[in-house]
């Protein structure tokens, strides 16, 4: 394999699939697919609890393994690869991001809501002192216009972050959104660009490849879909359509094919299809990681969770407010047997 | 009936609110207002309302003979509440810290305050832990709370640059207060910003595990009603968006928190909720102190 990349794939399956699997990865899965991914020569591998450092919680889900254990094993099969950990300031704090480094992570994705990344400076600036690699990453992207988008990177930029990322956390965004979001980026800042895509409309792919034509050299994927919602574009899939179309990922094809078909699928509760609460988040704009919660609150209240979902977008409710879910399912149960 | 003497350290938002509400006590008579900011705004409000706008900081106030007060409410910084908690203690001043110093004890108004009357400085630990610490304390007083965790949303717009630049603070300082003051063996907290327009009132989410076998649920109902009404006192817009849900172990409680609109919009119910309980605060101190006068 060469070491020339046209662009950084960061694997996103131990982080984002996290959610997929209700935060029950064991160091075993963790090994085994760490050492598959870094076999197969994908640059970054990110590892935390779904909603990021210290995201185990009564309001996102318990960890079944302590997540600094999962970021250990991963960084024990990884010579190549380089583990990235995720942050949400308001969730993790400095003193996580500081575990996490000393375990050997190298890469710190200080993770906002796309209009409120100054709660981010002091996370990014903590992760250099560490030696990291710096990410800001603007999720729930679609929820502001481009023009706040352009300030709020240029404020990652100017905080020390080495790659801004356009995040379509509810995967909301249509391939022309995309486009003008990613050229906007790369006119006004001089960082890396980044894009993180959901497949919960099938766009992720096209979503992706329009990203890279406009500028973005980092990318996230999931092999076999595994990320929240209908999870993320499929790492090996792109792998293949990259090497069609002569865009260099380092990335050993045949080996993600493997990893994905032997080692990832068999350990899916379910396989990552676009059901009708995926479709949903992409349709109404909600983040991906509430279509598991909102099923269940579904089943408790005897509501349709399409209707929590969509009630969930009207209200504006942004990443992390899961507490919401359970309050509008019950609301519309309220109204339902009045 | 006497009144206790109270001066409000810092001009800006809180201050500002303080000063209005303040006016409205029957046990506390407001002297100064002191900032740093000739230009200031609220110097400016509080010379219009009637009382001293001290502009040479702590110092002044101190210095000037014909200003005192019992009771000092910090609304400055963290950084600048050190030097003040110094000067104060030696003048022999209360101070009611509303930065994230603390230097003294945590204090929820609806439920420690009775242990600290007699401190020289207390701590009003955060917004999050003042909403929903009477609400874990309310639990464990019924059932032996295991682990207790808080989620605060709050609009953006009512984020101050200083929650923002330092926003660990909350997270460490309320999940420690969780514990200290709601009496959970382990606490966590997360704050949500949302920029939604019309900005959102201040929500938020307690969740409690009790010990196994320790379930209460007609008890730990009557004890969320009694404590929801001890918070209205002094948070009149404070109240369960909906009804606890209790599942096995687990209690979920949901909070709305609507601000009085004295100087802060409606919708600043997290800072509402601390300069409310900075005055409930400042009332029990003053009742201690009018009682030993009377002694």
């Amino acid at each position: 394999m060469t070491n020339e990349r046209d662009i950084l794939i960061t694997e996103v399956a131990l982080r984002d699939g996290s959610h997929a699997v209700s935060h029950q990865f064991t160091v075993e899965q963790v090994l085994k697919v760490a050492k598959a991914l870094n076999d197969a020569n994908v640059p970054y591998i990110e590892v935390s609890h779904g909603d990021g450092l210290a995201g185990s919680s009564l309001q996102y889900g318990l960890s079944r393994t302590n997540e600094l254990e999962l970021i250990e094993a991963a960084v024990s099969v990884a010579d190549k690869s380089k583990i990235a950990v995720l942050l949400l300031p308001g969730i993790g704090t400095l003193h996580e991001l500081k575990e996490a480094a000393n375990l050997g992570a190298k890469m710190a994705r200080i993770a906002t809501h796309v209009t409120e990344a100054d709660v981010a400076p002091q996370h990014i600036a903590y992760a250099k002192e560490l030696g990291m690699e710096t990410v800001g990453f603007l999720m729930m992207n679609h929820m502001a216009p481009v023009d706040k988008l352009v300030e709020q990177a240029k404020l990652m930029e100017s905080y020390g972050a080495d790659t801004v990322y356009v995040v379509d956390s509810a995967g909301y965004l249509l391939p022309g959104q995309v486009r003008e979001r990613i050229s906007a980026l790369k006119q006004s800042v001089g960082i890396n660009i980044g894009f993180h895509g959901h497949n919960n409309l099938s766009l992720a792919m096209a979503n992706t490849l329009v990203a890279i034509e406009e500028g973005a050299t980092r990318i996230d994927g999931s092999v076999r879909c595994l990320g929240a919602g209908a999870g993320n574009t499929q790492t090996e899939v792109l792998i293949a359509v990259c090497e069609r179309m002569g865009i260099k990922t380092g990335v050993d094809l045949y080996k993600m094919m493997d990893l994905a078909e032997d080692i990832i699928a068999p350990l899916l509760p379910v396989p990552q299809e676009i059901t009708k609460d995926s479709l949903t988040l992409g349709y109404a704009g909600v983040y991906s990681s509430f279509a598991l919660h909102s099923k269940r609150a579904a089943e408790r209240y005897g509501v349709d969770s399409r209707d929590i979902l969509i009630e969930l977008g009207k209200r504006k409710v942004v990443g992390g407010q899961e507490d919401m879910i359970v309050e509008v399912a019950a609301e519309i149960a309220k109204n339902k047997n009045r | 009936m006497s009144k206790v003497k109270v001066a409000v350290l810092g001009s800006g938002n809180i201050g500002t609110d303080l000063m209005i509400k303040l006016g409205r006590s029957e046990l506390l008579e407001l002297t100064a207002v002191i900032g740093i900011d000739p230009q200031s705004d609220g110097l400016r409000r509080a010379r219009e309302m009637g009382y001293a706008g001290v502009d040479t900081g702590i110092d002044g106030f101190l210095a000037d003979p014909a200003l005192d007060a019992d009771i000092v409410f910090d609304a400055t910084s963290a950084k600048a509440h050190l030097y003040n908690a110094k000067v104060l203690k030696k003048a022999g001043i209360k101070v009611i810290d509303m930065t994230p110093a603390a230097v003294g004890p945590y204090v929820c108004a609806a439920v420690n305050i009775d242990e600290h009357l007699e401190k020289d400085n207390i701590n009003l630990i955060t917004c999050g832990g003042q909403a929903t610490i009477p609400m874990v304390h309310a639990v464990n007083r019924v059932s032996p709370v295991e682990y207790a965790e808080i989620v605060a949303t709050i609009s953006s717009k009512s984020a101050g640059p200083g929650t923002r630049a330092n926003i660990d603070e909350f997270t460490e300082t309320t999940s420690r207060a969780i514990e200290v003051v709601g009496g959970a063996k382990k606490g966590k907290a997360i704050m949500i910003l949302n920029p939604a327009e019309p900005p959102i009132m201040m929500r938020d989410t307690v969740y409690t595990l009790v010990e196994e076998g320790k379930m209460d649920e007609e008890g730990i109902r009557k004890s969320i009603a009694e404590m929801t009404e001890v918070v209205q006192s002094y948070v009149p817009g404070y109240q369960l968006r909906t009804e606890p849900i209790f599942e096995g172990n687990k209690v979920t409680i949901f909070i709305q928190v609507e601000g009085a609109g004295d100087y802060l919009p409606k919708y600043s119910g997290n800072l509402d909720i601390m300069t409310a309980a900075g005055v409930k605060i400042a009332e029990e101190f003053a009742k201690n102190l009018l009682k030993k006068e009377t002694v």
